[in-house]
């Protein structure tokens, strides 16, 4: 379920360790920066001839300066200069940057090119040379080392600007805005700038903390805050100047200036992770405890089945580190050359658990079964190298996309015969002449080129066929394929369930084929399974589709439209818990309408 | 009621030896208040000719004309003209503002109206549009990520909605569902077809929903129309080649695929 994006969710992120340092530390910068003048300044100013020079001691933690002034309390004091100046600064960069960028997304193309090869030039340039040069236009001052940051940030974000905004011009909801006739310039305020403002945010804070030392640098080097005003660049300046003698009062700056840099970051780390929230996508989760299972040492029969489930379940942590179990305890037997399909809505599980049998998952989730083994390998277990070697040669694995799931930078060739070169030390001319055979028989002619060519050389369809080539270079014993003609078109799907068919002919191996499409399910496979939220719910017959019990099976069945389906009514609906009912009523949601809909994807 | 007319579109995209002709040659009536399906495999141009009647891309040459009055191009005519021609898009999830509410979303709709709205009416509006959609007008305040994938969808439907259409594109529009929404959001778009009289363009690859969904029906293949007529004679008796290649791909509940046709190589 998504948060609900009526409660802050940086809110939320505050509660978290993280959010409690941020928020903490940037109260204490703003505290310090505001009492400081008045709580430390006497100190900070009284000079006093007797104690000019000392080490650090209790009553001067950093010691004191020259004119027996306390550095402590002048690091204090200089907090609001140094903090102010940095704000400023960075405030310059971002509104300079985002105006600069705006403004270029919208204009005529001639000019908008001129305009961004104008930023990339001036982002070549060393922020530190653009300051200097600055620095001798407005005078080496405090707002002069100001400016002149400022100024040197513009081209990062103006850059950032362009970019992030090039690429929101192309979402459908921009779209549809211009659709609605709302003109450009209202576009880029009311949809392009509030989606832009979380990578801004985090962007500006990490660029904060850069600014803060390159004050530092310019007052070190004399061009920044000049005397008698000081922020932390000159007081590092001064304490270098006798590091031998008080070490404490350079490095009680350096202190403070690393403690604020932190600050800066955590602040943009903190806005990161709430926006992602916002926004529905993951954040990073935390590792959950792993939970143990249970070994399992039975005698393999002498008719064996392929993969033998008994009570899997597998858990993730969610955002909070609590493990949630999203599979919830199934069973499943596939025997030698069965084909069995899984179907099932987004987040019923149906993936999860291939990848489960498939040892695929990663580290974050919770796997535990009183049996989850392919031909006697128990899969909770760590596995052997032998083991491994078996794995690879005799389970197969085809994805959704296989443009992900084939290594872009590698010849198909190459990822062919990785297996077969691994697990049974073919030499580079045998591997070959078994990757040939193994395009030829997924019906990829030209095979011999073909491995010469990197994936995005083939077609959708083409890669599909390959990625089941690859299986087939072991001895495959179960395929495991995940959606794999969901992004094809109809004719190219058929194309590739045609060479799974082949596949399974020739070498007898099982196939656990999972979709979504329970017409494509049926007509493949020979056993359906049917899951839902994390349960199998129904097992029977392909041929006996009809037959159907569980409400949920039947609804499936109902609610997709076939050629034969009767224009005049409407479609059956699959309603609340997953019963059927005729679409006569209108559905009408109340407050409630979160629960009335529980069967709508909720996209995992 | 009126009439959406595609004659001899074509739309090229790029410059030069990489131009690549995406629509060639389209011709294409929707009789007012019916449903056309247009069918055809990804790269045969349907979603282009859907980006051209609402003005995304500009046609190389052919007219787009709704009930005789030509809607391509800059002109303030054209662009009036074409406000009451709508889409709603394929993937719900990038179809709304993330950041912005949904009543705020739909409030936009009513710009192409080309009315004043003062905010009590633009609230009511919304209201009424949430409640044909059957979704909580309660709910206009919330972001994208409260809703599901099934209710976004009918929230963009809305949003086309407040436009007050004459002619609706329905691009994909169940693709990146769950079956089981899939029915809720048909449904709707017939209820609101019958109620509101609108005329539309369903643009989807699969056929059962085309038939389902429409009274006549164009092939594309390659940027052109292969084969168009009533669906149930497209359907059931095809003349084109690809045609029957498209039905006979199709999965049928129920009944086990044969493998015995002939098969092109790659």
């Amino acid at each position: 379920m998504s948060p609900r994006p009526t409660a802050s969710p940086l809110l939320d992120r505050l509660r978290t360790p993280r959010g409690v340092t941020g928020a903490v530390g940037a109260l204490a910068i703003i505290v310090v920066a505001v009492i400081a003048p008045t709580v430390w300044g006497s100190a900070a100013d009284t000079t006093s001839v007797a104690d000019r020079l000392t080490g650090a001691s209790l009553a001067h933690p950093f010691g004191t300066d020259e004119l027996g002034r306390d550095v402590f309390a002048r690091v204090m004091v200089a907090t609001r200069v140094s903090v102010l100046l940095t704000l400023g600064a960075t405030a310059i960069s971002v509104i300079g940057g985002v105006l600069l960028g705006a403004v270029a997304t919208v204009l005529p193309r001639p000019i908008r090119r001129l305009v961004t090869a104008l930023i990339d030039i001036l982002l070549s340039f060393p922020w530190l040379l653009m300051a200097l040069f600055f620095s001798v236009i407005w005078g080496a001052s405090a707002t002069g080392a100001m400016l002149a940051v400022g100024f040197a940030g513009v081209p990062t974000f103006a850059r950032l600007t362009y970019t992030l905004a090039s690429s929101l011009v192309g979402r459908d909801y921009v779209k549809a805005a211009r659709i609605a006739g709302v003109g450009q310039v209202e576009v880029l305020v009311k949809h392009v700038l509030p989606n832009m403002l979380p990578p801004m945010l985090v962007n500006a804070a990490v660029s904060a903390s850069g600014t803060l030392l390159a004050f530092a640098g310019l007052s070190f080097l004399g061009l920044g805050v000049q005397a008698p005003e000081y922020d932390w660049g000159r007081l590092l300046g001064l304490g270098i100047a006798r590091i031998y003698g008080n070490p404490m009062a350079a490095i009680g700056p350096g202190i403070a200036l690393v403690v604020c840099g932190v600050i800066f970051t955590q602040l943009g780390e903190l806005w990161n992770e709430s926006s992602k929230r916002l926004l529905g996508l993951p954040a990073p989760v935390r590792r959950g405890p792993g939970v143990s299972v249970q070994p399992l040492a039975e005698p393999t029969a002498p008719e064996e089945p392929v993969v033998q489930v008994r009570d899997l379940r597998v858990a993730f942590p969610d955002r909070n580190g609590d493990l949630v179990e999203r599979v919830h305890g199934i069973s499943l037997t596939i025997m030698p050359g069965e084909v069995v399909g899984v179907v099932g809505e987004s987040g019923s599980g149906k993936s999860v658990s291939a990848m489960a049998i498939a040892a695929l998952l990663g580290p974050d989730s919770a796997v535990t079964a009183s049996e989850l083994s392919f031909r006697g390998i128990d899969m909770t277990a760590p596995l052997t190298n032998a083991e491994r070697s078996r794995l690879g040669l005799e389970l197969a694995m085809v994805f959704q996309d296989p443009l992900t799931s084939l290594n872009p930078s590698l010849s198909i060739g190459k990822q062919l015969r990785e297996t077969v070169e691994v697990h049974e030390g073919l030499s580079k001319a045998a591997s070959t002449k078994r990757a040939e055979e193994a395009l030829e028989s997924v019906r990829i002619p030209l095979a011999a080129k073909r491995l010469r060519q990197y994936p995005h050389e083939l077609s959708g369809g083409m890669r599909q066929r390959a990625m089941i080539g690859m299986g087939l270079m072991g001895r495959p014993k179960l395929l495991i394929a995940d959606e794999p003609t969901t992004a094809l078109d109809v004719t190219v799907q058929r194309q590739v369930l045609r060479v799974l068919h082949e596949a399974q002919l020739r070498t007898g191996a099982a196939i656990l084929l999972i979709s979504h499409d329970i017409a494509l399910v049926s007509g493949f496979c020979d056993r359906i399974l049917v899951m839902k939220d994390g349960r199998i719910v129904e097992s029977l017959d392909a041929d006996r589709l009809h037959e159907a019990r569980h409400p949920y099976t039947q609804g499936l069945i109902a609610c997709v439209p076939d050629m034969t389906s009767d224009r005049t009514m409407p479609l059956p609906v699959i309603g609340a818990l997953g019963a059927l009912r005729q679409g006569q009523e209108p559905l009408v949601e109340g407050p409630d309408g979160e629960r009335l809909t529980t069967t709508e994807g909720q996209r995992a | 009621m009126s009439g959406l007319e595609f004659s001899d579109l074509t739309v090229r995209y790029g410059h030069g030896a990489s131009a690549h002709t995406a629509v060639d040659g389209f011709q294409l009536t929707v009789r007012p208040g019916t449903s056309h399906g247009l069918v055809g495999e990804s790269g045969s141009g349907k979603s282009t000719v859907a980006a051209a009647a609402v003005g995304l891309v500009l046609p190389s040459a052919g007219s787009i004309t709704l009930d005789g009055a030509d809607i391509v191009g800059r002109s303030a005519a054209a662009r009036r003209a074409r406000r009451r021609v709508q889409l709603v898009f394929q993937d719900p999830y990038s179809a709304l503002d993330p950041r912005m509410p949904i009543g705020s979303s739909i409030a936009e709709g009513t710009r192409a109206t080309q009315r004043k709205w003062s905010r009590p009416e633009q609230r009511d509006r919304v209201a009424e549009l949430l409640e044909r959609v059957h979704i909580d007008p309660e709910r206009a305040g919330e972001l994208p990520s409260a809703f599901s994938g099934g209710q976004r969808q009918r929230i963009t439907i809305a949003r086309a909605l407040a436009a007050e259409p004459s002619v609706l594109i329905a691009d994909e529009i169940t693709s990146a569902l769950d079956v089981s929404v899939q029915g809720v959001v048909l449904n709707l778009l017939r209820e609101l077809q019958r109620e509101l009289e609108l005329t539309v363009l369903f643009i989807s690859h699969n056929l059962a929903v085309v038939n389902y969904m429409c009274d006549s029906v164009s092939v594309m293949q390659g940027g052109k129309v292969v084969e168009a007529g009533p669906t149930s004679t497209v359907l059931a008796a095809p003349e084109d080649a690809y045609t029957r290649e498209l039905l006979a791909s199709v999965p049928v509940m129920g009944r086990r695929m044969t493998w015995d046709d002939e098969q092109p190589g790659a």
